[in-house]
């Protein structure tokens, strides 16, 4: 059987009966059965539970016929869920060895919303422990490969959800953004990746990393899909208190795009610099504004990212004691030690002046400047990371080195502005992923898959799986 | 910007991990590293900065104080993550000594 490659063609196939979900649940298995020991991007595939929701789903057709396609918007869409989000019933790890036999006793709100929205929970993916990384490397159940190249990394923290998306391991995957987390490994796998805004996808539920700065997103291969999902995620749920039921409207005249002289400067590599450019000519093209603006504190956002989310990492990572759940402290990885020292230094005596609050006050520079471009542009197009793809081992015993990929990130989180990663093609030399971000305002998102949407039909974008061999 | 090997052991201690002295070498070095990078926000002027903790702007998000059973966890389910129970209560290490 053919797999569908978005949820329009998903539920197509299911009401014209070309296939059940149960069948749909068993390609999908096979698939990471017969793929996934090298990639490594699941850590627990749920397979009873999922054919369990897969039966319901067909009995659901069945009685309903064309009203369960109306009452459930992702009806039969398969989706495996980044190993921090609780999944009740199913092992949920956070990649880490201190939670290697947690269960949880109840769902996240947005494991909860896609069930209830008819989704199949295939299983639980990969990710570098605690979401502590940017390559997927820091896994205490091994790295996860990039389907494009297996010696090289599929990017991080989310890195698993990015691989089954782009294998077809799964319709679609959720993730979470720290500090580009789902929009770097969206990037490097070649598949689309919405970091949403601050307050508007809940994160009860989520295993917390730095919870100022934790935006709850997903992957998917077309912008549709991303859509589709989050207008089941987003919205107040009463259990996470940073919500607000919010959308920024679509604006219907000529588009103005930034292009911010910081994100375009030295230690960027010519390839993702020719390919994000080559996108905003593509916006040129569909009759978008193209506005040379500045950020000029861009350069410093990756120190403050870097204190601020220490600093919440130390607390947050502080309540596993081994008691209620989980196991003793010993079990941490190296790179959450790093970060809780890191953390506990930033926010001790004699040192708090100097660095958290100090961090905490470049902070409220940058949101300034972000405010300030959205005065003159409506969205900024930028590069995800500084390079394509890098192979895996090659940052691992550098933490300053592997944390600076995340330099082009940390503006959207510490700002709280939302951002989709949008693939753009293939380096010319090793045929591995490159793609861009589109960032706008508060509760823009209408906005972002607007724009997601005309560089699709402008670019004439096809949804790609990577080939894989065995 | 260097850390000494008592500050690690120093915030170590503060967050409740043990190192080998090998990790503590490894870390000395890592950190400092990492501390030293940060130096670079002092070239920034933020003496008339308020800070910024949040990017919401939202303030006192209150709910009614009502119990809501159906997603209250059972007694049971809230002790399902331990092996470490006593009389349904979780069991956790003493924090005062014996005389």
């Amino acid at each position: 059987m053919k797999l569908p490659l978005t949820i329009d063609e998903t539920r197509k196939g299911l009401k014209e009966k070309k296939y059940s979900a149960v069948e749909l649940v068993d390609a999908y298995l096979s698939r990471i059965k017969k793929y996934d020991s090298d990639l490594n991007s699941f850590i627990t595939v749920s397979e009873d539970i999922a054919y369990k929701q897969a039966r319901k789903i067909d009995d659901l057709i069945e009685e309903l016929r064309e009203e369960a396609f109306k009452k459930y918007p992702l009806l039969g869409v398969c989706v495996a869920h980044k190993d921090v989000y609780l999944t009740r019933g199913i092992r949920t790890t956070a990649a880490s060895k201190v939670l290697s036999n947690y269960v949880p006793a109840y769902s996240a709100t947005s494991v909860k919303r896609l069930e209830n929205a008819g989704c199949i929970t295939i299983g639980k993916t990969n990710c570098d422990a605690w979401a502590h990384g940017s390559s997927g490397e820091n896994s205490d159940f091994g790295a996860t490969k990039n389907p494009w190249n297996k010696l090289y990394v599929p990017g991080g923290s989310s890195s698993g959800s990015g691989v089954a998306v782009a294998t077809n391991f799964t319709l679609v995957s959720s993730g979470t953004d720290t500090c580009g987390s789902i929009r770097l490994p969206a990037n490097y796998c070649g598949v689309f990746g919405l970091k949403p805004t601050y307050g508007s996808v809940s994160r009860y539920g989520i295993v917390a990393m730095a919870s100022s700065l934790d935006s709850v997103g997903h992957f998917a291969r077309c912008v549709d899909d991303i859509k589709a999902v989050f207008d089941v995620t987003c919205g107040v749920d009463f259990k996470d208190s940073t919500l607000k039921n919010a959308s920024k409207e679509e604006k219907q005249d000529k588009i103005k795009i930034g292009i911010p002289k910081e994100f375009f400067s030295d230690g960027l590599e010519e390839k993702v610099y020719d390919a994000v450019m080559g996108a905003a000519e593509v916006f040129k093209k569909a009759n978008c504004d193209l506005v040379k603006v500045s950020l000029p504190h861009t350069k410093y956002a990756n120190s403050a990212y870097y204190i601020i989310q220490s600093a919440e990492v130390s607390s947050n990572l502080g309540r596993y004691d081994g008691i209620k759940y989980g196991k003793k402290r010993k079990y941490f990885g190296d790179e959450a030690k790093r970060r809780i020292m890191l953390g506990t230094y930033v926010l001790s005596t004699g040192y708090y002046d100097e660095y958290y609050l100090k961090a905490m006050k470049v902070r409220s520079k940058i949101i300034e400047d972000v405010q300030k471009v959205y005065e003159k542009v409506d969205v900024v197009i930028a590069p995800v990371a500084p390079t394509p793809p890098f192979k895996i081992g090659e940052k691992v015993d550098d933490p300053l080195k592997m944390y600076l990929t995340d330099v082009y990130a940390a503006t959207a989180n510490l700002s709280g502005i939302p951002s989709i990663a949008i693939p753009c093609g293939f380096t010319k030399d090793k045929h591995l992923p490159l793609g861009f971000q589109l960032m706008g305002p508060r509760f823009s998102e209408p906005l972002l898959f607007k724009l997601g949407k005309l560089y699709e039909s402008v670019s004439n974008w096809k949804p790609v799986v990577a080939n894989l061999v065995r | 910007m260097s850390l000494s090997k008592k500050q690690v052991l120093h915030v170590a201690n503060l967050a409740k991990l043990k190192l080998s002295g090998k990790d503590v070498n490894k870390f000395k070095k890592q950190l400092s590293e990492v501390i030293g990078y940060f130096e670079q926000l002092k070239e920034i002027d933020t003496s008339k900065t308020e800070p910024a903790s949040q990017t919401t702007g939202l303030e006192n998000v209150l709910r009614n104080d009502e119990i809501n059973t159906a997603s209250s966890l059972k007694q049971k389910d809230a002790l399902s993550g331990t092996e470490d129970v006593h009389n349904g209560y979780f069991k956790v290490p003493a924090v005062i000594k014996k005389d």
